[in-house]
């Protein structure tokens, strides 16, 4: 589904990707884990097409190349990130804002637009099924929220536009145990057979929840060792030190 | 990555000019002139001689030149300060007597005149260059003995009331542009709300300019009586030329005990083109009298057109617990400029004011917030709370925030929060990673950003200040 070939990038001619090849298949889920400065929020940004990157290397997505595409682009394509850090925006009521993105990309996906009523119906169901209370969609968006229901907000939207590729950046940092749960489960309730998953992640803990089908640990822009879900348990006692 | 740079190509939709035989006076600023003016409109003696006084003080006055946009000097003997279709000669009786052709020109404008198309709840008064040609549901308002007709009809039909209250909230010899307007004032409304009469339907004036050369000089003078209420909202367009034409306005509210206005301007005059060139000098007096107890006035602009905007919409609040309001949103694109804000004076015992004002500059543009508010040392226990936000988009844009406050009363307090920010990065991004493109993102950052203005306005109208909002900054950000 996401094929990345010796990627590299860099801002403002400071490399931070230097090669990375990465290949998730639909269905799986892959986590990347790695110390701080290692090029994983970098990595996430590239994929969605943040602008400020020089670029290089393939990124192909559902056989599509990614280089040339706008951020919307990649986004009404199935590409989704929960941010770390959610950002605010004044004045924008939350529940028109997922209205208006869902809408967005249902149209992009060549479905009909959904009208408010069954809008407020579907955005209610899928907070009951995560958990969440949904008297935050009422109010302005992010704005306020404290750090869990932001990231409680970005599961929501994942779970309403159904991506394709799901990116998690450090969704987890910061969370009670209860939150870190529902993030869990937004995950695990998602994963089909047709979808993908990349979990960026400090630590160990979510992927208690999470088991990944692959752990990946990037280290100064390289991945430098790949393995199944049993490294990131190896992680958590030896340290990234001893990798290098 | 993306980073294209979308042509600004920034349709003025209603830039279109209506080709029409026009009366005219003839150039210049003179006796002549307001004599032609007074009498084409079948004036009595007492109105005359009130502009005459007027343009006698004007000979006195200077051009004011401490705004922060400045111009060229205009030419005032360049100018034409009355110019009407020919059909509306003789005025109109109904709306069938209309020439087609001005009818075409509101529809077009989205205004639909005739009585089968027209807007259900809100009654218009069409302001055309220096004439009103219709004014709609005015029968139906009759009924409730609610006066909504040109003002230049309310000279001829209610002298006493013109006569009481017109000059009294912006006086004669107040400043040079309102003195001005004073002597060659054309057209605008007139309203009169009986005393304890809710008005059932908004009123609201289109103000379009047409014919070239001409100066719009627009007067409106609102009367809402004792425990009465109204809803007024006002509109106006113009053709792209690339001269500048001026509207220079003057707006009476006066509002006895117990009474509201809510007055509300969605203003869009032709803003000149991406270079600067041509555009509408829109240098107007707006202001509001809450003379009884009780009484309350609230001003909403959505100024979005003109190459300069200058106007301070304010309140006088005379009257005990009497309440001011101010909902502003500035936006400048390009090279427009705007100087705007309001004035609260409190007088009376337990005064009220807000002042809500939205600030946003992109391309060139320069934008100002300048406002006073002055407590006088009888008005106890007065409060005002103000709040001043800039947004700026690129980097070739101003912002600026010139509060005045005078505060001579102990028991009385006033705040003031000011912010400038410019459109976050991260903000476009975070949208644009929901699917939305640029224009949507700016679009719902800067709704968000005005959303309290924004509620302000009638229903009717809302949406399409929405609209505009988001128009007016089509492609400002590359």
């Amino acid at each position: 589904m996401l094929e990345i070939k010796d990627l590299k990038a860099s801002i403002n001619d400071k490399s931070i990707i230097k090669g990375l090849s990465l290949q998730i298949k639909a269905g799986e889920v892959h986590a990347i884990m790695g110390p701080n400065g290692s090029g994983k929020s970098t990595l996430a940004n590239v994929l969605s097409g943040k602008s400020g990157y020089q670029v290089t290397g393939s990124l192909i997505f559902n056989g599509e190349n990614l280089n040339s595409m706008s951020i919307e682009d990649r986004a009404q394509k199935g590409i989704f990130l929960a941010f770390q850090y959610p950002l605010e925006i004044p004045g924008v009521n939350t529940n028109n804002f997922l209205k208006t993105s869902l809408n967005t990309v249902r149209k992009a996906r060549g479905e009909k637009e959904i009208g408010t009523l069954d809008f407020l119906k579907l955005v209610k169901k899928k907070s009951l099924e995560l958990g969440i209370d949904e008297k935050f969609l009422s109010r302005q968006l992010n704005v306020g929220f404290s750090g869990g229901e932001k990231k409680k907000n970005e599961i929501l939207q994942m779970k309403l536009l159904e991506p394709k590729l799901s990116i998690l950046d450090e969704t987890d940092s910061g969370l009670d145990i209860d939150a870190l749960r529902i993030v869990a489960d937004g995950v695990n309730s998602s994963k089909s057979k047709s979808n993908c998953f990349l979990i960026i992640t400090h630590y160990q803990r979510l992927l208690d929840y999470i088991k990944p089908d692959f752990i990946h640990v990037l280290s100064n822009g390289k991945i430098i060792k790949t393995g199944s879900s049993d490294l990131g348990i190896e992680l958590e006692k030896t340290g990234y030190a001893n990798l290098k | 990555m993306k980073k294209e740079n979308i042509d600004i190509n920034q349709d003025y939709k209603y830039g279109f000019t209506t080709d029409v035989e026009n009366i005219r006076a003839p150039k210049g600023l003179n006796e002549e002139t307001i004599k032609f003016i007074s009498n084409i409109k079948k004036e009595p003696t007492w109105m005359l001689e009130w502009r005459l006084k007027a343009f006698n003080r004007l000979k006195s006055l200077k051009e004011p030149n401490w705004q922060k946009p400045k111009y060229p000097k205009i030419d005032y003997q360049d100018l034409y300060y009355y110019s009407a279709p020919k059909s509306t000669e003789g005025k109109p009786k109904s709306l069938d007597e209309v020439d087609p052709k001005l009818i075409e020109t509101y529809k077009k404008l989205g205004i639909p005149l005739n009585e089968q198309k027209r807007l259900s709840g809100v009654a218009v008064d069409a302001v055309f260059d220096s004439v009103s040609v219709a004014t709609t549901f005015k029968g139906e308002l009759e009924k409730k003995g609610i006066i909504f007709c040109p003002i230049s009809e309310a000279i001829q039909k209610y002298p006493d009331l013109v006569k009481k209250y017109i000059g009294t909230v912006i006086p004669l010899s107040d400043h040079y542009f309102a003195t001005l307007n004073s002597a060659v004032f054309t057209d605008g409304s007139f309203v009169y709300i009986p005393p304890n009469v809710r008005c059932p339907m908004e009123l609201s004036t289109y103000f379009r300019i047409n014919a070239s050369e001409t100066g719009q000089f627009e007067r409106t003078l609102i009367i809402a009586d004792k425990g009465s209420y109204v809803s007024y909202l006002e509109g106006c367009t113009a053709p792209m030329r690339d001269e500048n034409q001026l509207h220079a306005a003057n707006v009476e509210l006066i509002a006895l005990d117990d009474a509201e206005i809510k007055y509300s301007t969605v203003q869009n005059w032709y803003p000149g083109d991406k270079n600067g060139i041509g555009g509408i000098y829109n240098f107007v007096t707006k202001r509001g009298a809450c003379r009884g107890k009780n009484s309350k006035i609230s001003w909403t602009q959505v100024e979005t057109g003109s190459a300069i905007t200058w106007k301070y919409p304010s309140c006088i609040l005379q009257g005990d617990n009497s309440v001011g309001e101010f909902y502003s949103i500035a936006i400048t694109n390009n090279h427009q400029k705007a100087d705007t804000g309001t004035k609260m004076i409190h007088l009376g015992k337990n005064t009220k004011s807000k002042i809500i004002s939205k600030g946003i500059s992109a391309g060139y543009a320069d934008n100002t917030y300048r406002g006073l508010v002055d407590i006088n040392s009888k008005a106890t226990n007065s409060r005002n709370y103000t709040q001043c936000d800039s947004l700026l988009m690129g980097n070739k844009c101003g912002a600026h925030t010139v509060p005045y406050i005078k505060n001579k009363n102990s028991t009385s307090t006033v705040e003031h929060e000011a912010t400038t920010s410019k459109i976050n990065e991260e903000q476009l991004y975070y949208c644009n990673q929901r699917g939305l493109n640029q224009e949507e993102a700016v679009s719902l950052i800067v709704n968000g950003f005005c959303k309290e203005v924004l509620q302000q306005l009638p229903m009717e109208f809302a949406v399409e200040a929405q609209k505009l909002v988001s128009i007016s900054l089509e492609g400002s950000v590359g």
